[in-house]
């Protein structure tokens, strides 16, 4: 069985996988960070979203092996102890979650966008936002968040 | 997913030998498609060749009117290049209109093509360029690579090296998204360069990428959006699906074709 190694929120990892075992698999299942999610499975909804080498992946669409030597940042790596990150912050202060199932994924790809994009548009979150689906809040507060988040990071 | 036998080689000679030593191998790029292909069980290949340790194929070059970019080159590699924007704004516009963020950080061009998803963007833009697919083993021109749904001229076992692109005097890519998917049901890229106009069709063939040589005629004197006025293209052999049907398909070619001429000014 392959072995990989990564650096997970800072941390050296590693363990047995099998060939097939995707990045989602070995986050939640190997590592037990369960704050990403599996939504869909299909590559679709974007819950399972997560860093790698500071870009944005759909970890269930990654093989573990793929992430081999790779740094991996999940949402449990955004917080400094209890203090939240200003994304974070922003969905909390804009009601930006109902169920909270999405909101994983919806964080980490808004901290990209607002590591790529200090100051979005709407029209720009609303498309930077385009691979993450959310059943419960219509999105627009989920847009109001990340435009809080984005200006509170320092933009 | 079937498990499989995973191979991580550094160039792609390496690539290429462990394609043949293996009894069903399938090369890795993004994995954008292949996987979620697997997770279906509709590919279950006995090795997979993964390609991002062959360092000589996320390069991209600007030279002598052309630009030419690594098959490991992501969609969003090509959309944030210079040397795209520089040569051939409408193909670094198409590649960041791709699918999602996260799709456009992974999926890479190599892939794209060598899928041949008769919804997928790249093909149209090969095509409608005059783009030149290079493997391990020769190169290919666009024409000759796209050969049916899901259908290449690729040899099992052949690598895209990379794809080079002559840049164009005109070019627009205008692309009607299936909602969800975010795939065109009807793509068209239009371009005007040293082998006069092109037009080439995505999302609306049952054989996947096309060219309306009516259109290109009807451009070639005159490339203006006024120039296809009355040009239309039959219904005949193209898709209807729960999306959308063949003659709205054949309605949305001469929309987006129009809109895209005139788009590339
Ligand atoms: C949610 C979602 C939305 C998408 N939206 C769009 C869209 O709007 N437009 C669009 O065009 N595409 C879209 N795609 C597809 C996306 O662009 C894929 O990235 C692309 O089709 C495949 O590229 P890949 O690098 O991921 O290839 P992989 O999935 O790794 O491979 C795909 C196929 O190509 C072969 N292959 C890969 N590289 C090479 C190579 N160098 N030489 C020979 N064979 C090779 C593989 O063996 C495999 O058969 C979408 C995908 C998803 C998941
Ligand atoms: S679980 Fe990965 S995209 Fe839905
Ligand atoms: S808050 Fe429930 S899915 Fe988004």
């Amino acid at each position: 069985m392959p072995t990989v190694s990564m650096t997970v929120n800072g941390k050296a990892v590693s363990g047995e996988v099998e060939s097939r075992t995707l990045l989602v698999q070995f986050i939640r299942e190997h590592l037990e960070l369960t704050g990403t999610h599996v939504g869909c499975d299909t590559s679709q909804c974007g819950a399972c979203v997560v860093h790698v080498n500071g870009e944005v992946a759909k970890s269930c669409t990654m093989l573990a092996v793929q992430a081999e030597g790779a740094n991996v940042t999940t949402i449990e790596g955004l917080a400094n102890g209890d203090d939240l990150h200003p994304m974070q912050e922003a969905f909390r202060n804009n009601h930006g979650l109902q169920c909270g199932f999405c909101t994983p994924g919806m964080v980490m790809t808004a901290v990209d966008l607002a590591n790529k994009n200090k100051n979005p548009s709407e029209q720009q979150i609303r498309e930077g936002l385009e691979g993450n689906i959310c059943r419960c809040t219509g999105y627009h507060n989920i847009v109001k968040s990340v435009a809080e988040g984005a200006r509170n990071m320092g933009g | 997913m079937y498990d499989f036998n995973y191979q991580k080689p550094s160039s792609v000679a390496d690539a290429v030998n462990a394609m043949k030593a293996a009894s069903d191998g399938k090369v890795l790029a993004g994995g954008q498609t292949l996987l979620p292909t697997m997770k279906q069980r509709l590919a279950s290949p006995s090795d997979v060749v993964d390609l991002a340790g062959c360092g000589d194929l996320s390069g991209i070059s600007a030279s002598g009117g052309s630009v030419t970019i690594g098959a490991m080159c992501t969609h969003a590699a090509v959309a944030g290049s210079s040397d795209v924007k520089g040569a051939i704004p409408a193909l670094a516009a198409m590649a960041g209109d791709i699918g999602d963020p996260a799709v456009r950080a992974r999926g890479t061009i190599g892939g794209s093509i060598a899928n041949n998803d008769p919804a997928a963007d790249y093909p149209a833009a090969c095509v409608a360029l005059g783009a030149t697919i290079k493997t391990d083993r020769r190169e290919i021109s666009a024409d000759d690579f796209f050969t049916g749904l899901f259908d290449t001229a690729l040899a099992e076992d052949e690598i895209i090296v990379s794809v080079s692109f002559p840049a164009a005097s005109k070019a627009a890519y205008e692309k009607f998204k299936q909602p969800a998917s975010r795939f065109a049901l009807v793509g068209v890229f239009v371009a005007q360069g040293s082998g006069g106009a092109r037009v080439a069709v995505t999302g609306a063939g049952e054989n996947g990428v096309f060219r309306v040589s009516a259109m290109e005629s009807a451009l070639s004197g005159n490339f203006s959006a006024g120039a296809l006025d009355g040009a239309s293209v039959s219904a005949d052999g193209l898709n209807s699906d729960i999306h959308a049907q063949a003659d709205y398909r054949a309605h949305l070619v001469g929309v987006l074709a129009k809109r895209a001429v005139a788009a590339a000014g």
